[in-house]
């Protein structure tokens, strides 16, 4: 074979190989940003739904009506408040104290259950009162959005608890401690989410 | 079928939900009964063929161990292509069925085809040819060649990776059943409203459920590959020596990841309409079905910029390749890459024009899409420069590349015609978009994927695939092609609406039964591909190929063909574009000892038990038979708790296994250069 | 043409060890938690109190907390940076924020457009045929 030379010094043959097995690479945190990020999507469809149905209030009730802000008010602070203290658990990881590690989540999973509860009492309470998913669009697209962030916060406290649990049973490992660090993303990306729910959803259901 | 039977005791209305005797429609006795019943025959024969088979050749094990439960993205990339390409029969004999009703039921014939038959037929070809042919295709030759390109020997999430298609897989299968359990949806491929929603009985439901199933598997399938991209290139591979094919992986599954999920949404949402009684898209109580429609079509414009790009990519291998240069000004292609990947989530509007958005939405939405043909055809003069002056050598790849560039560069101008808003107010809806869009997906993602397969093919099994049968298939699909949808654009112009089972006016007639012998043409096309495999695997030892059969420029070229389950025994070192054709020009030489334990991940059936669960929780779902989908559902989640406890993912190939492996394929890799 | 491999996101060098990889501190915790404090109690107030009685500049207003809000979160408790992932992350974050605009937006824009040039404004279309409630009581957009 001819050589052509196209570098001014061109690598030797065997400069194409890497002889020594590179530590391999992990791209969970990466991956597991890009699942929030995908997310985001599912709940941009969400909100567009909102924004374009939450004046179709077909004769029923209006957000003014319905929408309870003292209540909202309160799981607003649950949610921040459980997002922070999950940030204080992850500093206890990075000093590999578990204990305290586990304190701090243990704090964070209640209140995040606190929210769910709450949630739930709102949603069986406005049913109640005959202002259900089905009797207008308004409702629909207002329960469904609420809804599926609830059943993420859900999905989250279960991870959680399995999260604990596997944390006492093999400590904080290099496994352990990367799934915590997408659990903390998950979470605050949960509060993040909240943010758009509480300001668009409830505070400027009320006011339209 | 609505109704459970009344006699029923509760106990079988819980057991079975909504299904009843009933709900077998190849019992009917009517023209429609037949038809399904001798396709239950026909599948029941063949499939009884087939377990026989793997049972008498006690292959069970062999393929529980080494294709169901693997993690290697080559062997799950040839059973996205299996499963891709046993759907495209499926979904075109919906076609042909169809074709063959349009071209008889005339005036007072009413063909064979009951109507409401015929409107599930045109909706599962639709749904099924981009979501279980198209998607699998594309997401089966990502699979098989981004990691080698990039010098990987895996993809970043290779259990998910299992998991994505067995998820796949069950909404195909989902689809599968519906032809002999119920009925399906006779909404379109995109179920619009109001008849998704007031169609009653499991049709609609087997299509949501399906898709939610199939959207699911794809969307994880797309945040594996950007990862796989973005961590685990070879050292040295920088974005801009990337070749292009992994380019627009990158892009597709960028796209993936921005529309799948909007696509989730708005099926969920139609999917709470039909089982909880919201009012998204209902016609009453503030629903809005235009919603709907804007929202599908957020995810389904670029959808079909997901499903051409992959090819794009395939074409940008094959050309330099096949004109032994270096492709046309690769970053411009790069930049045009990226530019359709942006441009394509701003365009969905061209797609209900006639909606009433008014003059300045539509006249936004009609520049964009004029706009996204320039990088499209800056793409298409870069294969052009390609193959000038280059010494083109006229494979059966690069036949199907060529009839590429002829066939979509006039499906992509009636696209810009479509864009004009007046002009699509004649056409919307007309014969005239049916040709329009089978020309660029046949004429770009079918052709592409025709000329993919035969490219890769000895890359994935060691021989090359028969030219004669090749280029037999390749004639039959462009003549065909042309033959079939050549009379739609001018019905399309003559103001022929789609989706019509009969018409009265029997000057029509002879355009339809010309686009009927097209259909033949192309299901020649597709039998001679099939003898064509059949002819090449009987002829396996004589057109055995060594590691680089074509010549090829770029990476995956460099390993032995089949490659080993680890890919490379060393890790590549890239310096410039097209890094293999330079290794060639520089002399490389492959090592030949030094090996090392090589770290790869372990085979685990979790994916295929959770895409069984999720299929039997989308069976309930569909059928109502409550206990079933709360059942698998809790099992899904079970099964995943209990495979993240196990931390033993990984299993090591020891370097003297490596080192017996590669002194038999450095015997093969030189046979093939010498060859 | 052949840097010697300076650039890159693709070398080894680049994994992220997760035991070792610094995020956050108390005191950016705190800080977070203390501004998405104030900017939540802001917009309550203004609701709940009555405060502004102009609608249009008070849906704004919350709008425009709500956005800084998110912002916070994303600086102090996601730690988003342009380093982190070989900046990876911030260039995912910047195409799905750009994208849910134009989702959000045009939706919005499309849907308002034809609800405008579709919708049958005559009173005797106000109720619907199919609806079983009287969709009249459209408050304004």
């Amino acid at each position: 074979m001819n050589t052509t030379a196209i570098d001014t010094a061109p690598p030797a043959p065997s400069d194409y190989f890497s002889l020594t097995e590179a530590p391999p690479r992990n791209g969970t945190l990466l991956g597991f940003w890009i699942y929030l990020m995908s997310d985001c999507f599912i709940f941009a469809s969400l909100f567009a739904c909102y924004a374009v149905l939450g004046t179709e209030y077909a004769g029923g009730p209006t957000g003014a009506d319905v929408l309870d802000l003292p209540g909202l008010a309160l799981n607003t602070a649950l949610l921040l408040v459980s997002s922070v203290v999950f940030g204080f658990a992850m500093l206890e990881m990075q000093r590999l104290r578990k204990g305290a590690m586990l304190g701090w989540l243990a704090i964070a999973g209640l209140l995040a259950a606190a929210f769910v509860s709450l949630e739930i009492h709102e949603f069986l309470t406005m049913i109640a009162d005959g202002a259900g998913p089905g009797r207008s669009a308004f409702l629909s697209s207002f329960f469904t959005l609420v809804a599926t962030h609830g059943l993420h916060v859900t999905l989250g406290i279960l991870w959680l608890v399995v999260l604990m649990v596997q944390t006492l049973k093999v400590g904080l490992n290099e496994d352990n401690v990367r799934r915590l660090r997408c659990l903390s993303m998950f979470w605050h990306f949960l509060d993040l989410v909240w943010v758009g729910v509480f300001s668009y959803v409830y505070l400027v259901g009320v006011v339209r | 079928m609505l109704e459970a039977m009344p006699h029923r005791a509760a106990i079988w209305n819980f057991l079975f939900g909504r299904l009843t005797l009933n709900s077998l429609p190849f019992l009917a006795n009517d023209a429609e009964g037949h038809i399904l019943l001798v396709t239950l025959a026909v599948v029941v024969i063949i499939g009884a063929a087939t377990l026989a088979a793997v049972t008498k050749f006690r292959l069970w094990g062999y393929l529980w161990r080494e294709w169901f439960t693997s993690v290697d993205h080559k062997k799950l990339g040839i059973m996205y292509m299996i499963l891709g390409t046993v759907m495209l029969l499926r979904g075109f004999s919906d076609a042909i069925m169809m074709r063959a009703q349009q071209a008889y039921a005339f005036g007072p014939h009413m063909g064979y085809l009951p109507p409401q038959h015929y409107d599930q037929i045109f909706s599962a070809h639709g749904a099924i040819m981009i979501f279980f042919v198209g998607m699998a295709y594309i997401v089966g030759l990502m699979n098989y060649i981004m990691p080698l390109q990039i010098g990987s020997r895996d993809v970043a999430f290779p259990y998910l990776n299992n998991l994505s298609f067995w998820f796949t897989f069950g909404g195909a299968m989902l689809f599968m059943v519906s032809l002999f359990l119920g009925d399906f949806s006779m909404a379109g491929w995109l179920g619009y409203p109001p008849v998704s929603e007031l169609q009653q009985g499991p049709g609609v439901d087997y299509y949501i459920w399906g898709l939610q199933l199939s959207g699911v598997g794809t969307l994880l399938t797309g945040i594996n590959f950007v990862v796989t991209i973005l961590k685990m290139r070879a050292p040295g591979m920088t974005l801009m020596k990337m070749p292009v094919f992994t380019w627009t992986s990158l892009a597709t599954s960028g796209l993936i990841i921005a529309t799948f999920p909007v696509l989730t949404a708005t099926l969920f949402l139609l999917a709470l309409d039909r089982y909880v009684g919201t009012h998204f898209f209902t016609d009453g109580f503030g629903g809005n079905l235009m919603m709907y429609i804007n929202l599908i079509w957020v995810w389904g414009h670029p959808e079909v910029y997901i499903l051409i790009l992959p090819l794009f990519g395939v074409f940008s291998e094959i050309v330099p390749t096949f004109s032994g240069k270096p492709l046309f000004a690769y970053s411009s292609m790069v930049y045009a890459t990226i530019a359709i990947m942006i441009l394509s989530y701003l365009v969905w509007l061209h797609h209900f024009f006639t909606m009433g958005s008014g003059a300045d939405v539509n006249s936004f939405f009609s520049l964009t899409t004029m706009m996204i043909a320039i990088p499209t055809g800056v793409k298409i003069f870069n294969w052009l420069f390609t193959m000038y002056r280059g010494r083109v050598r006229y494979t059966v790849p690069m036949l199907w590349a060529m009839g590429f560039l002829f066939t979509f560069t006039i499906g992509g101008m009636t696209g810009v015609m479509l864009s004009v808003t007046p002009a699509d107010f004649l056409l919307h809806n007309s014969l005239f978009l049916i040709a329009h869009f089978h020309n660029v997906i046949i004429g770009g993602v079918v052709f592409g994927v025709f000329a993919a397969v035969n490219f890769w093919f000895p890359k994935a099994f060691g021989f090359k695939l028969d030219e004669f049968w090749g280029k037999a298939s390749f004639w039959f699909w462009l003549v065909g092609f042309w033959v079939a949808f050549g009379p739609l654009y001018i019905l399309g112009l003559m103001g022929v609406t789609r989706r019509l089972s009969h018409f009265d006016d029997p000057s029509l007639q002879p355009y339809f039964i010309v686009a009927a012998f097209g259909a033949f043409l192309i299901a020649l096309g597709i039998l001679t591909f099939v003898i064509q495999i059949y002819v090449s695997i009987m002829r396996r030892e004589a057109y055995a190929v060594g590691g680089d059969p074509w010549d090829g420029r770029t990476l995956e070229w460099s390993t032995s063909s089949p490659p080993p389950d680890y890919n490379y025994a060393f890790i590549p070192v890239v310096h410039h574009r097209d890094a293999w054709a330079t290794m060639k020009n520089l002399g490389f030489a492959r090592p030949q000892g030094g090996y090392n334990d090589i770290h790869m991940p372990k085979n685990t059936p979790t994916g295929i038990i959770i895409g069984a669960l999720s299929f039997a929780c989308a069976f309930g779902l569909v059928w109502y038979i409550w206990w079933l989908a709360v059942a698998s559902l809790l099992g899904v989640v079970v099964v995943s708790i209990v495979h993240s406890f196990n931390y033993h993912q990984h299993h090591h190939i020891p370097a003297g296994e490596v080192s017996r492996f590669e002194s038999v394929s450095n015997q093969a890799a030189a046979q093939g250069a010498s060859a | 043409m052949s840097q010697p491999s300076s650039s890159g996101h693709a070398m080894p060098s680049d994994g992220h060890d997760p035991m070792h990889e610094h995020q956050g501190s108390l005191r950016g915790y705190l800080t977070g938690f203390v501004l998405a404090a104030i900017l939540t109690v802001i917009p309550f107030w203004l609701v709940m109190g009555h405060v502004m009685p102009n609608k249009q500049l008070l849906i704004l207003v919350i709008l425009a907390l709500a956005i800084v809000q998110i912002f916070v979160h994303i600086v102090y408790f996601l730690h988003l940076d342009t380093r982190s992932e070989a900046g990876w992350n911030m260039m995912a974050f910047i195409f799905t924020a750009v994208l849910v605009i134009i989702v959000l937006g045009a939706s919005i824009w499309v849907m308002y457009n034809e609800n405008v040039n579709m919708m049958p404004m005559s009173p005797q279309y106000q109720q619907h045929p199919i609806s079983h409630q009287p969709t009249s009581n459209q408050p304004p957009q």
